[in-house]
């Protein structure tokens, strides 16, 4: 029973009825996707569909390997030596490991937020319109345009618009944080990862991201890894729990905090276990 | 009652001042290496007054004191002390310096009229001045007030003509030696290949040579002949007449009659032409410039090509080479090249960088010079380029080691993030891992400066000479000749040391040199180190 978790009083959810959620088409389709570490499974018969323009928390005790489901939607884990997997991903009907399709277009489409804000040692404007330099463009008005943008997006705008050439570094750590969003964002991605991206913050900007995640939704849809119930229920619209790296439960975040059809799900969610 | 196990002090608390003695120890041996570097080397400069001793045996001497030791065999309870003057006038004493007991001495006094000259040839002179015979051939006696004045105007009149003598003898003349050998070269092939035009052409060009030639040489002789043939009268210690024309004297000075101000100034007109002017006197006096000069380019060209070398080498081994045995085993050559003894690198930089690469390159670019002048190689033999490339490959792993460390210490976060944004591993290393790892290379390459710039064993190979005739910098095209030989300071100090004929007067200056070559590797260091900080502040930021 719901004794812990009570989302729907906060009135910054919109619970959405299921018919609009059904028309929606699915985004992401993950199936019977497993992944190793060397000898070591981390990842088993994972499948689950994302629809567009949705956001999707990812919960589970550490270790659970939400994470790494996390880093394979845009294969940030190639960068670790010995890896495999088997099943596949699929985004927009397309594999991701299409012989085809090249790392860097995938990574182009697919943005990423990380856990530890992660600023380039550059001035704030640099750092905004990095994603939109590595593919070639120089007009200085494209590339204003574009911070100018993706600052306001990351609701980060009004706090650094007179200090663009400073460098990023001087920001404090929701700033920094909110300003790798802005990066992530620049060059218009159709997903959004975020890895625990409030962890090491305090609530206001904590809060401040949780807003910026509403919004950005209208655009992109966001894969979110969180460790803060609060956090996934208040954001979320389909939460996904892990437990020792394989699906327990997948369902809407008012099914999965308000009626869990899994006891593992329910003791997790309700702090008995984790 | 305090018990003894409960003693306030800590235990291993020894163990700190054990540690400490060690840096105790380096610190004293650094800093007692350094200040006997640095009082040596800069009371060279400076004048001190000179005394006219009489001796027992009833000579006299007129002469600055060098060095007080104590007498073999004297007893060591009652050490008996002997005294080194510097007496100049080796022309007729034979050797500038004098050892005396210093028992045997009667009397010590300090007259005004002593005269201290330094001259172009036999060195330097103590004398006491009769009088100044002038260009008209009026003579003005020592004891003349105006003669002073007189002297010091003649002497700096004969200065300015030896100047334009040098001038002429040495510059423009050696240019049209330079012009004369490329023309008898054109000539000789011209000749070889029948070329009948090129042949009259050269001839004739060389017969204008030697015309403008012929021309310098009376130019010269004109300046010798009408200028000043002022000379100095004077005797020395032992009363014999010593008569010096004043184009031979470079700088004189009365030890006894100048005050502070006087000897500061003298200090610092020595000083000047110690950084400034040439050697003379097989090294042992005169300036150290193109010393200076020649480690300065060499130490700038061999960071020039170490750095983008090892930078490359270590970005590919850290970013890209496969993790493996093979990766393991070019790691261990790297480290184990840092430890090779650098003579070696001079032995293959003479075998490698001079014959082979030298010898091919003269045999493709500069075959006529080979053919037609005497087999005389142009890269084929030691130079600064070789010099330069020979200790780049010696501080090689300094730089790749620094660098590889640098790549490894970027936050994982900062390449996560470049590659999440979509960026390719290269855009990757070039726009972020570079960038952010700067400082840490430029650590590598102060290392690097730091050693190279004091190397002297391989350079010895490979190009660097006692003596230059000419800088490797000039007014003539390509105006930097990275074929030519050079001086360079840590040399020079091992030739004045160690090679010197006269090793009494290269005492001094082997001690100046060395603290030139310190200054000048600070002076390297510092500049490096301050563009270090710069990019060190640029990363540096207020991170929560």
């Amino acid at each position: 029973m719901p004794q812990i978790m009570n989302p729907p009083s906060s009135s910054r959810i919109k619970v959405r009825p299921a018919a609009e959620r059904e028309g929606r088409k699915d985004y992401i389709t993950i199936k019977d996707y497993g992944f190793w570490y060397g000898q070591k499974k981390a990842l088993d018969a994972i499948s689950l569909d994302i629809p567009e323009r949705q956001v999707v928390a990812f919960i589970g005790p550490s270790g659970c390997g939400k994470s790494t489901l996390l880093r394979n939607l845009n294969r940030m884990n190639d960068l670790v030596d010995g890896i495999s997997h088997e099943g596949d991903i699929t985004i927009n009907g397309r594999s991701i490991y299409d012989p085809g399709l090249e790392v860097i277009s995938l990574r182009r489409r697919v943005g990423m937020v990380f856990q530890k804000s992660n600023p380039f040692p550059k001035s704030i404007f640099e750092n905004v319109v990095y994603a939109l330099r590595v593919v070639g463009v120089r007009d200085r008005a494209v590339l204003e345009e574009a911070c100018e943008t993706s600052l306001r997006k990351a609701a980060l705008w009004d706090e650094v618009k007179d200090r663009l050439d400073d460098s990023a570094l001087g920001l404090s750590g929701g700033q920094m944080q909110r300003l790798c969003i802005a990066r992530a964002i620049a060059n218009r991605p159709e997903i959004l990862l975020m890895d625990e991206p409030c962890s090491a913050l305090d609530p206001i900007a904590t809060g401040k991201i949780e807003e910026l995640i509403h919004e950005l939704k209208e655009q992109f849809t966001i894969v979110i890894v969180t460790h803060s119930m609060q956090q996934a229920a208040r954001v979320s619209d389909r939460t996904a729990f892990f437990y020792l790296g394989k699906q327990i439960e997948y369902d809407t975040t008012e099914k999965i905090f308000m009626n869990p059809s899994q006891a593992q799900t329910e003791a997790y969610i309700s702090g008995r276990f984790g | 009652m305090a018990s003894s196990s409960d003693s306030s002090t800590p235990r291993g608390e020894s163990w700190v001042w054990f540690t400490g003695l060690g840096l105790i120890i380096g610190l004293g041996m650094v800093i007692g290496l350094l200040s006997l570097v640095i009082f040596n080397g800069v009371t060279v400069f400076w004048a001190p007054q000179v005394p006219v001793a009489q001796v027992d045996d009833g000579r006299t001497i007129i002469g600055q004191l060098a060095q007080r030791r104590i007498r073999a065999g004297s007893p060591a309870d009652h050490p008996r002390y002997e005294l080194q003057y510097q007496v100049g006038l080796r022309e007729l004493n034979g050797n500038s310096y004098l050892w005396v007991d210093e028992a045997k001495i009667k009397s010590e006094t300090f007259p005004a009229d002593v005269l201290g000259l330094e001259r172009v040839e036999n060195g330097p002179a103590f004398v006491r001045p009769l009088s100044l015979r002038k260009t008209d051939g009026k003579l003005i006696a020592a004891t003349d007030a105006a003669f002073e004045t007189a002297f010091q105007a003649e002497v700096a009149a004969a200065s300015a003509v030896r100047e334009k003598l040098v001038e002429i003898t040495r510059h423009r003349i050696g240019d049209v030696n330079e012009e004369m050998d490329k023309a008898r070269v054109a000539l000789r092939r011209a000749e070889d290949l029948k070329l009948a035009d090129e042949v009259a052409d050269r001839r004739r060009q060389i017969a204008g040579l030697e015309e403008r030639f012929a021309g310098l040489q009376a130019e010269a002789k004109k300046v010798v002949d009408g200028g000043a043939v002022a000379s100095l009268v004077s005797k020395d210690a032992a009363g014999r007449e010593v008569v010096v024309p004043l184009t031979q004297v470079i700088r004189a000075w009365f030890p006894n009659r100048l005050d502070t101000w006087g000897r500061v100034q003298l200090f610092f007109s020595r000083l000047g032409e110690f950084i400034f002017d040439e050697p003379r006197e097989a090294n042992t006096e005169g300036g150290l410039m193109p010393a200076i000069f020649g480690t300065l380019v060499m130490t700038v060209f061999m960071s020039l090509m170490v750095t983008p070398f090892g930078v490359i080498t270590a970005i590919y081994l850290r970013e890209y080479a496969q993790n493996g045995p093979v990766l393991r085993i070019v790691r261990i050559s790297v480290n184990n090249l840092a430890g090779v003894p650098s003579i070696v690198f001079g032995v293959f930089g003479l075998g490698f960088f001079v014959y082979v690469l030298g010898g091919s390159i003269d045999q493709l670019f500069f075959s006529d010079q080979l053919k037609y002048n005497n087999n005389t190689p142009v890269f084929g033999t030691g130079g600064l380029l070789w010099c330069s490339l020979t200790l780049a490959l010696m501080t090689l792993p300094v730089v790749i080691v620094a660098t590889e460390e640098a790549l490894a210490a970027v936050p994982r976060g900062m390449r996560e993030a470049s590659l999440a944004t979509g960026a390719s591993k290269w855009q990757t290393i070039r726009d972020i891992l570079l960038p952010a790892s700067a400082p840490g290379i430029l650590t590598g390459v102060i290392l690097a400066m730091a050693r190279g710039a004091g190397e002297v064993a391989p350079l010895m190979l490979v190009g660097v000479v006692k003596l230059a005739p000419t800088l490797p910098f000039d007014g003539s095209a390509p105006f930097l000749h990275m074929d030519r030989k050079f001086m360079h300071l840590g040399f020079h100090v091992y030739d004045l040391g160690f090679q010197s004929p006269d090793s009494d007067a290269a005492r001094p200056m082997v001690f100046a040199t060395t603290l030139l070559l310190i200054f000048l590797v600070v002076c390297l260091n510092i500049g490096a180190i301050t563009i270090r900080n710069r990019l060190r502040a640029r990363f540096k930021g207020a991170s929560f």
